[in-house]
């Protein structure tokens, strides 16, 4: 094997601030070789994101830092503030997360491309303008020629981390650390991203650490993976290895708790706990109070332990055995629907000028109808800007909508007076995607659980604190907890809140808007778990929004996707998953990263072109035409009807849908 | 103890400040208690007296004691600025709540009517106000407090409109909230940081215009104490006794910087605390 890239040796990194110091990074060792892509997997506060600023050097003064980081032949710990500098650019490129704030907004993109470059001397001024074309041409920007002098506002969310992807690869470096590179992303767009990272990866030779909270995304393109917890590493070894056979129960845990589109358990088998706050390590093994195999066992209580390869006193015992696939029933529900939507439009209009006038409409749902009967979940997929939360707004009536009917119950409810409305909102409730910003923060949990109860005068009716105190029980949240502050929860514990208090009222429906899509994965086991666990036993009916087609395969009954402010296609789960009519449906689904590195390639996937167009200006006929690899000219002229297909038991709205083998 | 305070309190600045501006209000409420003279007390047969064991700071031109007349100055000031800032509160803080939470045509009418305000000097208003009302305490007061109203208001509104936006707001309505329920018990509550930055603020120019108006002979009418009419007097005499303008511009000085040193950083504190929360 080649010299390494980069070689990190007992690398600690502690936050000193006000309070206690903080270790972030407690002893983590690892090496990447040229041409080799070094996954880390962590969740939020595993330390994966440190590590990567320590090997720039770009940790702030508070960081204390000790241990080992060579790279390209620099001891970065060491080094002076010039050394580094030369270092960042020449030998390490760097793509974040988001890329809309990566790049400056007041200069053109091509001049950002090359300004590490110039900076560096490697370049000269006058070729700048042809070397930036030549590196967006090699990420797949279309005319990359007219693209250089455009400013990031005229990029779109996938063009841009492409152009950040070009600008970490413009000096040639030897290594690429990517942090989560594509968390920001649709799924499509995503695809195309990870497909130009892994092929410049390939053409440049250089290494590449990915760091992720996404084992799907790990699967896909790492060589090997290092697994995080609480600082260290866990685990480590070649990705098919890993996800074969784990050794750490926590490797092993998290696989088992990640609802998967090829698979279709009962119930995720959750983590219980939640990450351990770096502040507040248990002493000895930090995964032991939420691990499976050690609990009882002394050593595991006293002795950190510390192996090659797996960080566990006991590895091995824990593996991964994914529950075998079971046929489900396919949805039986025969009851009259409890919520009928025909039709809804939802447009707001665009003013421009000193006068306001509406000089045109952004149509943000156009034309969407559904039903959901008691008690099952619909689950609404989509991509970003496809209408999906504006549809659960607009029933919600939170949001006023143009046109259509939306029945609840059989009651016509689209456009009610707000007396009327207000006794309706006891059936039906709404979960907030961001558990951060849904709860008020100068209210205690048990107050705000209790709000709803007091806005309706309900409160000594329902039975007062003792029913709030119920609550809590129902979401799993200790009862000693109701006089505490939103900021004193995790994220997982404030969702709970958030059901508790959509739960308050017994409503019928609950309308989940990406409930999970802010937590982390071993904590979005827990909740879905609770969801389903609620909706057993109350009857509750969901419409479940989310983004993430694994989520919805394992909670929904039935699917509708959605593109573009229309539902495009509309099945029970199995038929949906497993049949896709709509060409968009089936390059969705081929473009989830699925945690399984034996899937790789394949040539299963289907990479679709383009971005997902703006609302404001729907593209003529199919909305789906320009992007489509099935398109007709008849596509592009003529909207296809939202209609049951003739074999297969979905509807779906296109011209061309996918052949059915039958 | 509230951890935005304690860490206020940790800030040495803001420490001096708060610690100089209660000094300030204690002697001045209590001035008629702890000083043995009376700031109205004239001794005609020793005026412009220099500093002395009997006078520190020196009498004026009718013998009063200089540094009794600075405190008593000081209840002056103090009281003008909590009336001023009362009144803009009470009406700047409604028309930005209503303003920002109902939005369209309320938000357009208020709003225009506060930037009508704003666009008048503060300084000239408040003297047309006096010509009209007449001067006297009560007319600075209400003079001082009109020219806050903008400020109120805008801060206000725009601290509600982005806390519109907040899904727990959002959920308010979800639960069949009333507007009024939501605009009271969850958006105001939420909103009070940037009103007690600005009631700080204000509080430091609601004194300096007093100071101002008094300075320009028509704020609060002599012989009454007042720091601007001290420095007013004290001009006339500046070759005679140049010590007559000290002891009251000093104070007015230490008064504005203390206020404002507390205003910035207690403005720099909220602003930490809500990117902390941001980054939750």
């Amino acid at each position: 094997m080649a010299a390494p890239v980069v070689s990190v040796r007992d690398l600690e990194v502690t936050f000193v601030g006000a309070g206690r110091p903080v270790p972030a990074v407690r002893g983590v060792s690892f090496e990447v070789a040229p041409g080799e892509v070094l996954g880390i997997v962590g969740e939020s506060g595993s330390g994966k994101s440190v590590t990567s600023l320590a090997l720039t050097g770009l940790l702030g003064p508070s960081a204390r830092v000790s241990g080992q980081i060579t790279l390209a032949g620099i001891d970065v710990t060491t080094a002076d503030a010039e050394t580094l500098r030369q270092m960042r650019g020449r030998d390490v490129g760097m793509v974040f997360q988001d890329p809309a704030t990566t790049l400056n907004p007041v200069f053109p993109v091509g001049r950002q491309i090359t300004e590490g470059q110039i900076a560096h001397g490697t370049l000269r001024r006058e070729d700048a303008a042809t070397r930036a074309e030549a590196l967006l041409r090699e990420v797949d920007v279309p005319d990359p020629g007219a693209r250089i002098t455009q400013f990031p506002h005229q990029f779109s969310g996938g063009m841009r981390q492409r152009a950040v992807i070009a600008m970490a690869m413009a000096g040639n470096p030897r290594l690429i650390i990517a942090d989560e590179p594509t968390t920001a992303l649709d799924v499509t767009v995503q695809a195309q991203v990870l497909s130009v990272l892994a092929r410049r990866q390939r053409e440049s030779g250089a290494a590449v650490i990915l760091i992720t909270h996404d084992l799907g995304v790990i699967a896909e393109v790492a060589d090997r993976v290092a697994v995080m917890y609480a600082g260290r590493i866990v685990e480590t070894g070649p990705v098919a290895e890993i996800f074969r056979s784990p050794r750490h129960p926590y490797t092993a845990a998290l696989l088992r708790s990640l609802p998967r589109i090829d698979d279709d358990p009962e119930r995720l088998t959750a983590i219980p706990g939640q990450p351990p706050h770096p502040g507040r390590l248990t002493p000895g093994c930090s995964f032991r109070p939420r691990c499976p195999v050690g609990h009882g066992r002394a050593i595991c209580e006293t002795e950190p332990p510390d192996r090659d390869g797996v960080a566990c006193h006991f590895p091995g015992e824990a593996v991964a055995a994914p529950p075998a696939a079971r046929p489900h029933a396919a949805s039986t529900n025969t009851a009259s629907p409890l919520l009928e939507v025909t039709d809804l439009r939802v447009e707001f209009p665009i003013r421009t000028g000193l006068l306001r006038r509406q000089t045109g409409s952004v149509r943000a749902v156009a034309g969407v109808s559904l039903s959901v009967r008691p008690g099952e979940t619909l689950g609404l997929v989509g991509e970003s800007g496809c209408g999906k939360t504006t549809t659960g707004r607009a029933i919600m009536g939170l949001i006023r909508p143009t046109a259509g009917s939306i029945r609840f119950e059989g009651r016509e409810i689209a456009g009610l007076p707000r007396g009327a409305m207000r006794r309706l909102r006891r059936d039906m409730q709404y979960v907030f995607q961001d558990p951060y910003s849904s709860l008020n923060p100068i209210r205690t949990a048990g107050e705000i659980v209790a709000e709803p109860l007091r806005i309706h005068g309900l409160h000594a009716e329902m039975g007062g604190d003792a029913y709030v105190a119920g609550l809590f029980d129902r979401v799993g949240l200790p009862r000693a907890m109701m006089s505490r502050f939103p900021r004193e929860f995790s994220g997982g514990q404030r969702q709970r809140i958030g059901i508790a208090r959509a739960l308050a009222l017994q409503p019928k429906l609950l309308i989940l808007d990406e409930p999970v899509a802010a937590l982390d994965v071993s904590i979005q086991a827990q909740i879905v778990n609770l969801l389903k666990d609620l909706q057993r036993e109350l009857g509750l009916a969901y419409i479940f929004i989310a983004h993430d087609l694994a989520v919805v395969h394992h909670i929904s009954d039935r699917v509708a996707v959605m593109y573009l402010g229309r539902i495009v296609e509309e099945s029970d789960k199995a038929t949906l998953y497993a049949r896709p009519l709509h060409p968009y449906t089936r390059s969705l689904l081929s473009a989830v990263p699925v945690p399984d590195p034996a899937a790789r390639g394949g040539g299963r996937r289907i990479i679709l072109e383009g971005d997902i167009p703006s609302p404001a200006r729907p593209p003529s006929g199919c909305a789906f035409h320009p992007r489509c690899f099935r398109a007709s000219p008849l596509c592009a002229s003529t909207a296809p009807e939202f209609a049951d297909h003739a074999t297969v038991p979905s509807r779906m709205a296109c011209h061309h849908p996918m052949e059915v083998a039958q | 103890m509230n951890p935005t305070l304690r860490r206020l309190l940790a800030h040495r600045g803001a420490l001096l400040g708060i610690a100089y501006i209660m000094l300030l209000a204690f002697t001045a409420a209590f001035a008629h208690l702890i000083l043995p003279t009376d700031p109205l007390a004239q001794d005609l047969a020793n005026t412009l007296d220099p500093p002395s064991p009997e006078h520190w700071f020196g009498t004026d031109e009718l013998g009063r004691d200089l540094m009794t007349r600075a405190i008593y100055g000081a209840r002056t000031s103090l009281v003008t600025a909590l009336g001023a800032v009362a009144i803009a509160g009470a009406i700047g803080v409604p028309i930005g709540l209503v303003a920002g939470f109902f939005g369209g045509w309320r938000d357009a009418i208020l709003m225009r009517i506060v930037d009508v305000l704003l666009a008048l000097p503060g300084i000239l208003f408040a003297m047309a106000l006096i010509a009209v009302l007449g001067r006297s305490q009560a007319a600075s007061l209400v003079a001082v407090g009109i020219t806050g109203i903008p400020a109120f208001a805008r801060i206000t509104r725009a601290q509600v409109l982005s806390l519109r936006q907040r899904d727990f707001v959002t959920a308010v309505e979800a639960m069949g909230g009333s507007s009024a329920y939501t605009m009271f018990t969850t958006v105001l509550p939420n909103a009070w940081s940037p009103i007690l930055v600005q009631v700080v603020i204000l509080s430091s120019v609601a004194i300096l215009l007093e100071a101002a108006l008094s300075f320009l002979g028509v704020g609060i009418p002599p012989p009454t104490p007042s720091w601007g009419d001290m420095l007013r007097t004290g001009k006339g005499f500046l070759y005679e006794a140049p010590y007559y303008a000290v002891l009251p511009g000093l104070v007015l000085t230490l008064t504005i910087l203390s206020l404002d040193t507390l205003g910035r950083t207690l403005a720099r504190l909220i602003e930490d605390r809500q990117s902390a929360e941001d980054d939750a």
